[in-house]
């Protein structure tokens, strides 16, 4: 491979330079159009930036702002044929041998300056890395493509750079396959394969994006880290205004392919100068600024709309010769709530706590113990018609709009199409309320004609607001409902939702990783962990007083959108999270809850 | 309330065109099957005397006989002509209900897994290992040949792959959100599967349709050539080539002309296939 790498190596290993010397990476009039049935659309238009040593610059934006598109016009990866380049360089700082215009090189060329001069790394770590190939063997092909040294001392940089991003017992790892790790620990070997070259520029695409909290603080952390060592400068792409706060040097702010604004992070959050920066940084949520929301006391007075009692969720795992049950995943594991009409519970927790399987045990989409109680009616007493019945009364929301409407059905007929089942209103009426359903949801009534990819994402996820509201159900399931809208969108169907249930006093139950969206919504607030709850109280309790330690630990972790407040160290994981499966036999621990005043439950072990 | 967008499918259909195309062939296909009699003087199974040369040769294509005669002196453009009524029934019939049958089997096993699915696709499974050919001969030999009963006997040996590739789409389909959010609202298992997987699965079922339409014509001519086929003398075209293969180098166009038949119906239904299904997918709708 090229000798230049070779000799440029120990160069990087001195400490980072500091941040004024000049550009690394310097971008100007970047242009990229995609070429679609309406002809050329540009992207990107008229991009200029400029990447110092040493510099964390982050690219921010809503969705179809142009920042990946921009990120993969550096690395020469854009979709091909649909999208080019049609203006503008893209000039890499070469050390000893002049700028190289990284839009004017050749595949064969690029190749040498991708992996080692930059790198990229990309949200879902999962589909970035080759399933069937073990991660010692990805990461030791990356470092003998790129440099002379031997299979040996490929392998021994492996084990250093798995080492570098914090990975315990580094060498066994070498052997694991990417579906044997964690998403935290993927996108670690991710960074770790990227810097293992030692790259002059590291592309992080929306890097925590997929991760949980506690674990985004840990790869943000780690990013710094070796940045702080290594003197690597970072592109850093994210919609997340917390994370650009926590981690930037300089902002740009893109919006619809045009930078909208550029300065240092304090400049963009303390003194916005365009509109769209300061309606950006209104709409990110913000832990304790919740408005406070009292529960109307006729809701106190109502009883429950749902009581879940004891719930168990198991899944069976096959295995041996013979295909017996030998391990089991306890998902839910004696989860009790009830939820009173115009109450918001939210549940929250990190991926694999139980808290989707949960909504889904409710919205009878898996098979449980326990006992679930709607309308004061027992599930579990009854017969296949009559649940049908009470299940009307519960609606669910997913996360993806996209995916939870049949993209070969007429929206109109998929918000009638629950009518229809449940054998309700004539055909007239029935279009006559899915025409009101839409206009109250902010839709219009010619657009029931449309088909779902003809929508936008929050407007697709308002029709499935429309939909879940067309039983007219006393409690509304949202499984991270709002996840996977950019800010301000998710900021403007929240507010749909609060008004919904001021209207129909509609109960919610309100499944979210976001902290700080859970406190804008909530009443009430459980904190699982491992298929149980380990705190309940009210928005108040949990967020001012929270007792038991993983919910102080997820408070912590979320990133705050204001640089003044950036941590030094992110609250840091001692251990991953165990797994919930176990063998036949042996269950696990339950937790007691404990009243620690005011109904604030913590859990005691 | 389903939204069937039947309204224009033709206008769009012979819009296209190639779509167009292949309609137009099918047309021709099927017009000269129903109008054999009259579009030709000659009976279909007569051996005609200056049908053959003195030395019993057939005749290549010439002003009387149009596409030359075969073997025995018989016209071929009239085997050819009524050749098609036997052909378009097993590329149809046949092969419709070895659609059906594989589409049920298949949508069925994906959707319910558990021992019904295992039980009918380790069925399939059985079924696939068995060859095919050893298949057809067993169930001919035991029920009496007739054109009805060798479509049905291909039927049988041809749903198996349909089968095993509706299964797999049918199971991740299951696994879509969206079928989880149907569940949610209430609707029943038939309503699911009819409504909202089966038209997810129209790309695949058009695509197999019109693979098969070949994969039968052909089987049926294998059949005919064991013997156990569409009984001599009713012409077929898959038995109008193993008649004659053996003549091949001396008289290629008892060859050519009734595999370019078989070539083109195949071509032809592909193409239509291949536009309806474009058109019946709304979600190409505003892309397209």
């Amino acid at each position: 491979m090229s000798k230049s790498a070779g000799n440029r190596r120990p160069g990087v290993f001195a400490p980072a330079a500091s941040t004024t010397a000049g550009p690394v990476l310097e971008i100007s009039g970047l242009t990229v159009s995609v070429r679609g049935e309406d002809g050329e659309r540009p992207v990107v238009s008229d991009l200029s930036l400029s990447l110092a040593r040493g510099e964390t610059l982050c690219i921010a934006g809503e969705s179809g702002s142009g920042k990946s598109m921009t990120a993969l016009a550096i690395m020469q990866l854009l979709p091909q044929p649909a999208a080019r380049i049609d203006s503008g360089t893209i000039r890499l700082r070469n050390m000893d041998r002049g700028d190289i215009d990284l839009a004017a090189l050749d595949e064969r060329r690029m190749r040498h300056i991708r992996g080692d001069r930059i790198a990229m790394i990309f949200q879902e770590p999962m589909t970035s890395l080759n399933p069937v190939l073990s991660i010692g063997r990805q990461l030791i092909e990356s470092i003998e493509a790129h440099t002379d040294l031997s299979r040996a001392e490929a392998r021994r940089h492996a084990i250093e750079a798995l080492k570098a991003v914090r990975i315990p017992e580094a060498e066994s790892r070498l052997k694991q396959y990417p579906h044997e790790l964690s998403g935290g620990m993927r996108q670690r070997v991710m960074i770790a394969m990227a810097l293992a070259l030692k790259p002059d520029v590291l592309i992080a695409d929306e890097p925590t994006t997929a991760l949980d909290v506690t674990v985004q603080g840990e790869v943000l952390e780690l990013l710094r880290d070796l940045q702080r060592e290594h003197g690597t400068s970072i592109i850093l792409i994210t919609h997340d205004m917390g994370v650009v706060a926590e981690m930037a040097d300089r902002v740009i702010i893109m919006r619809h392919g045009r930078m909208i604004e550029e300065g240092t992070a304090a400049d963009i959050f303390a003194r916005p100068q365009a509109d769209y920066t300061r309606e950006l940084l209104a709409a990110v949520p913000r832990i304790g600024t919740g408005v406070g929301r009292r529960k109307s006391v006729e809701a106190e007075m109502r009883g429950s709309v749902a009581v879940v009692n004891d719930l168990h969720v198991r899944f069976d795992l096959h295995g041996g010769f013979f295909g017996r049950v030998n391990r089991r995943v306890h998902a839910v594991e004696g989860v009790s709530f009830s939820i009173a009409p115009h109450e918001t519970l939210a549940l929250v927790g990190e991926s694999g706590c139980g808290k989707s399987t949960t909504a889904k045990a409710l919205a009878g989409l898996v098979p449980y113990q326990g006992d679930i109680v709607i309308g004061g009616r027992n599930l579990a007493g009854l017969g296949r018609d009559q649940r049908k019945a009470v299940r009307r009364d519960v609606q669910m929301i997913f996360q993806d709009p996209y995916a939870s409407l049949d993209p070969r059905m007429r929206v109109g007929d998929l918000v009638a199409e629950p009518l229809l089942i449940h054998g309700i209103a004539s055909k007239e009426e029935r279009s006559q309320r899915v025409a009101s359903l839409f206009e109250r949801v902010g839709l219009s009534a010619d657009q029931m004609e449309l088909y779902p990819h003809e929508f936008s994402g929050g407007q697709r996820q308002r029709i499935c607001i429309a939909r879940a509201l067309a039983l007219r159900p006393k409690l509304i399931i949202a499984d991270e409902s709002v996840s996977a809208l950019d800010v301000s969108v998710q900021a403007r169907v929240l507010d749909l939702l609060k008004e919904l249930q001021r209207e129909f006093g509609i109960a919610y139950l309100f499944i979210s990783h976001d902290m700080a969206v859970v406190e804008n919504i909530s009443d009430r607030v459980a904190v699982m962990y491992l298929g149980q709850i380990v705190e309940m109280g009210t928005r108040d309790q949990v967020f001012s007083n929270p007792r038991h330690p993983y919910t102080k630990r997820l408070i912590e972790a979320v990133p705050v959108p204001d640089p003044a407040k950036r941590r030094p160290r992110f609250a840091r994981l001692d251990q991953e999270i165990p797994s919930p499966t176990r063998n036949i036999g042996e269950d696990p621990p339950k937790l007691a809850l404990k009243d620690v005043g005011n109904g604030h439950l913590v859990a005691v072990s | 309330m389903p939204i069937k967008p039947r309204a224009g499918v033709w206008r769009r259909l012979v819009k296209r065109p190639l779509a167009l195309i292949g309609l137009v062939i099918v047309a021709v296909v099927v017009a000269g099957a129903i109008l054999a009699p009259w579009l030709t003087g000659y009976d279909p199974n007569e051996q005609m005397f200056d049908g053959l040369t003195l030395e019993g040769a057939p005749l290549p294509p010439n002003a009387s006989f149009w596409l030359g005669t075969d073997l025995l002196g018989r016209d071929l453009l009239t085997r050819i002509l009524f050749g098609a009524r036997t052909s378009l029934i097993i590329g149809i019939v046949a092969n419709g209900v070895a659609l059906l049958i594989g589409t049920l089997v298949g949508v069925t096993a994906g959707y319910f897994r558990g021992w019904i699915g295992g039980a009918l696709m380790r069925f399939t499974d059985l079924m696939m290992a068995f060859p095919a050919l050893l298949l057809a001969i067993c169930l001919a030999a035991v029920l009496q040949p007739s054109l009805w009963i060798v479509a049905m006997v291909i039927a049988l040996v041809n749903w198996v792959q349909t089968a095993r590739v509706i299964y797999t789409e049918t199971s991740s389909l299951a696994e879509r959100e969206f079928i989880d959010a149907e569940r949610t609202i209430g609707a029943s298992a038939p309503r699911i599967l009819f409504r909202h997987i089966l038209p997810h699965l129209l790309p695949t079922i058009i695509v197999w349709g019109t693979l098969g339409i070949s994969t039968t014509v052909l089987l049926e001519a294998t059949l005919s050539y064991l013997g156990i086929g569409v009984q001599p003398p009713t012409a077929s075209w898959g038995n109008i080539i193993f008649e004659n293969q053996t003549y091949f180098q001396a008289a290629p166009w008892l060859v050519f002309f009734p595999g370019a038949a078989i070539l083109a119906l195949a071509l032809a239904f592909n193409l239509v296939g291949d536009a309806l299904r474009d058109i019946l997918d709304p979600t190409q709708r505003g892309r397209a």
